[in-house]
């Protein structure tokens, strides 16, 4: 059992949860992520770790509350335990000195993106942090973000913090800079991830994505994960879950991502018709 | 007597000389329900069952058992109606009899080789021993044999299935620290998220596993060793280390349209029902979809469970595709048999080509080749070969791909001096289940790929034993 010492919404829909877990806590690298039930009966859901304290044996994770499973996870408190917490799973993000690497994140991913920028500015990178939201709203850890980074850049769709737009504005924001950065790496929905590889893919820029799939165990067993990089199946639980977004077969990825959007919707929506909180990506929350 | 009277059944009931059926729930009710299908042997039924056997002296049904349990023994103590001697007797070689009475492939074992077979029909073997099994759970708490006294050695052990649990009840029994690490969230290995409900229930995996507690094993479930810890950091800890992983890698057939939506592993479709209990869906979490059409790719007895498993969730039309004839059918007869009763149609000597999707990514048809059997290839079987131009279209909404599995590579791949074959399992003595490195045992799936669950359990008895001497 791992035992919830806080939880609390840092935006509207983002959830940070921390929780003990000793052994994860000692292991884990940027890029990982744990497996967590809610409760007893509870789905496994794969969460990103967005940072761990290693003497107090802590994790932190931020998600999104989606359906049934992270709305359950969303109602724990100080307190309650979860049931299973196990990992670190997936590989890690591979950190050395690159030179200057963008790191792009949103949603959840502005929380796991934080120790990836952390690990890489002590490698000796210089990191540019690029954080796409909706709105101002939703954007958080951006003073603990500043910490870990060089520069930061923000994006929202209605321009409300930064530049207007989605993450596509990143070729024309690019353009001011001195020199093209060495490597781009994102966190965040899959819209982010093959939007912002999209947009690299002409620039040259070698682009890690860190992929979300749906998964059961995590460790190679089921591969309900599998993804289509450079033309071959891969497991995103035990071969990645970071790939290089420009092989990655986004439109196959994003079908298997939205599987059980149905299905997930019966518990929140009861009888109501369906709707997607995410349609092609995109978040309608 | 009144000789006016219609005769009465004498009181001493003469010997059926026939194998007794078992009594089974029916097809048109067991399709739609997860019940467990076999419904197992009254004591009146093992007791005439039993007293059939000739107790021969040499018995050849001993030869055909992987783990040489003494078959004429235990079922000895049956006739005589002594059903707690006949357990012990029975677990003297097997610590997973209600399992192994459930799923051994008795037919191609220990009753293929019965003296009775070509007469009134061999013993029922497998259901006499379920039946022990069964019976001694319904007497309450099983008794807990004595533990020899405190060794302080500490043995750890990698995947909690019929490996992994054998292995650490009897070393727990030698007085040694054992520790069993699970990578799921429950105990229990294939037996957990494979087999499903109605064919091996959960309860009594559950049995299996509290007994192996109850003898003084610490179970630790969500712990993914290669991963949480490394075994070269147990090996820091514990003075030996067994490795029963099983194979859980599997494979697909790498042909178009393999990554569709609706198209599953056979792991996957089984966990989902099984481990995450998505046959109660909406009631379980883990959601599920709801297919009509469903395709199982695979002959095996994983094949027949997820055709099987299929049908139990409404689909209206299943079938077995496999590219031999039925007669290659790689599943127990007795699964083979149940899956037909039960509707589910074989589409044999057909090859899936590639699957074809809709707008959304889902899958709507298999594309298949008929096939022929040509000459036997290197497995024995008459290997199939394409019919030229043969090709035609299945619709489905759904495909489950259960054509194996073979080991994960997560341990053999992260600890050095391990050596592995080409098929990826691990390489180690068949006697003692001893691997090219130090203080490091492995069995079952892991070792000698996808196989039986009393060959996994013979393995851990070996590797048990091995390790015992070693530690002493």
């Amino acid at each position: 059992m791992n035992r919830i010492t806080d939880r609390r919404m840092v935006v509207p829909n983002l959830h940070l949860l921390t929780v003990e877990a000793p052994e994860i806590a000692r292991k884990v690298r940027p890029g990982q992520f744990v497996i967590v039930r809610p409760h007893d009966e509870g789905e496994r859901i794969p969460l990103s770790v967005a940072d761990w304290d290693a003497a107090n044996g802590t994790l932190s994770l931020v998600f999104m509350e989606v359906g049934a499973s992270t709305g359950a996870l969303a109602r724990l408190k100080a307190g309650d335990s979860l049931p299973t917490c196990v990992g670190p799973l997936g590989n890690a993000t591979e950190i050395a000195n690159f030179g200057t690497v963008l790191c792009v994140a949103g949603c959840y991913g502005i929380g796991s993106i934080f120790p990836v920028c952390r690990e890489l500015k002590k490698a000796g990178n210089r990191v540019i942090t690029v954080v796409e939201a909706r709105s101002s709203y939703l954007i958080y850890w951006l003073k603990e973000l500043a910490g870990v980074s060089s520069q930061i850049i923000t994006v929202t769709r209605d321009g409300s913090l930064g530049a207007k737009g989605h993450v596509g504005v990143l070729a024309d924001l690019l353009k001011g800079e001195p020199k093209v950065p060495d490597r781009v790496i994102v966190n965040g929905c899959t819209f982010l991830m093959a939007r912002t590889s999209e947009a690299t893919r002409g620039l040259g820029i070698p682009t890690v994505v860190n992929l979300n799939p749906i998964m059961i165990d995590g460790t190679g067993m089921c591969g309900v994960c599998r993804v289509t990089v450079a033309g071959r199946t891969r497991f995103a639980c035990v071969d990645g879950p970071e790939f290089s977004g420009h092989e990655i077969d986004w439109k196959e990825f994003l079908a298997r991502r939205k599987a059980y959007m149905d299905e997930e919707a019966l518990f929140t929506r009861g009888s109501a018709p369906a709707r997607p909180v995410h349609t092609e990506g995109k978040c309608h929350s | 007597m009144n000789p006016e009277e219609p005769r009465k059944e004498e009181p001493t009931k003469k010997l059926d000389l026939n194998r007794h059926e078992m009594p089974k729930q029916p097809p048109e009710v067991r399709r739609r329900n997860f019940n467990e299908v076999a419904l197992g042997y009254t004591a009146d039924l093992a007791l005439d069952e039993a007293k059939r056997c000739m107790q021969c002296k040499k018995p050849r049904c001993v030869t055909g058992c992987p783990v040489e349990i003494d078959i004429p023994g235990f079922i000895s103590y049956v006739v005589k109606g002594d059903f707690k001697g006949g357990i012990k007797k029975l677990k003297e070689k097997n610590c997973l009899p209600a399992v192994s009475g459930r799923v051994c492939p008795q037919e191609a074992q220990c009753e293929s080789k019965c003296i009775l077979k070509n007469k009134n029909g061999e013993i029922a073997i497998g259901r006499i021993e379920r039946f022990l099994a069964d019976w001694e759970a319904g007497q309450g708490e099983v008794d807990i044999p004595p533990r020899a006294k405190p060794t302080h050695k500490k043995v750890a052990v990698v995947g909690s299935g019929p490996a992994g649990i054998t292995v650490a009840g009897d070393l727990v029994l030698l007085g040694h620290e054992v520790t069993i690490f699970e990578a799921l969230h429950k105990a229990g290995g294939v037996l957990t998220y494979g087999i499903p409900e109605f064919r091996l229930p959960k309860s009594v995996v559950a049995r299996e596993v509290d007994y192996v507690r109850r003898l003084g094993v610490n179970v630790v479930t969500d712990f993914v060793v290669g991963r949480t810890r490394s075994v070269e950091e147990l090996l820091e800890e514990y003075d030996a280390l067994f490795i029963g992983t099983g194979a859980g890698l599997p494979w697909f057939m790498n042909i178009a349209g393999e990554n569709l939506n609706g198209v599953y592993s056979a792991n996957e479709y089984l966990t989902r029902m099984n481990l995450m209990h998505g046959y109660l869906f909406p009631g379980s979490a883990t959601p599920i979809k709801k297919h009509a059409r469903v395709a199982v790719v695979g002959g095996g007895n994983v094949a027949m469970d997820s055709a099987r498993t299929a049908l139990r969730m409404g689909a209206d039309e299943v079938y077995i595709v496999y590219r031999r004839s039925h007669a290659e059918l790689p599943a127990r007869l007795e699964e083979s048999e149940n899956a037909e009763e039960e509707g589910v149609v074989f589409k044999v000597l057909t090859l899936p080509t590639r699957y074809l999707g809709d707008e959304n990514g889902w899958v709507r048809e298999m594309e298949c080749l008929r096939m022929e059997l040509g000459e036997p290839d290197a497995s024995g079987r008459r290997a199939p070969v394409e019919v030229k131009g043969s090709d035609f279209r299945v619709p489905v909404d759904a495909v489950v791909c259960a054509i194996g599995n073979s080991p994960n590579p997560l341990i053999p791949s992260t600890v050095s001096g391990l050596e592995v074959t080409k098929r990826g399992t691990l390489v180690a003595d068949p006697e003692t289940g001893k691997t090219t490195r130090d203080r490091i045992w492995a069995g079952g799936d892991i070792v000698t790929g996808a196989a039986t669950v009393i060959l996994a359990m013979g393995a851990g008895r070996k590797a048990a034993r091995a390790i015992h001497a070693f530690l002493s």
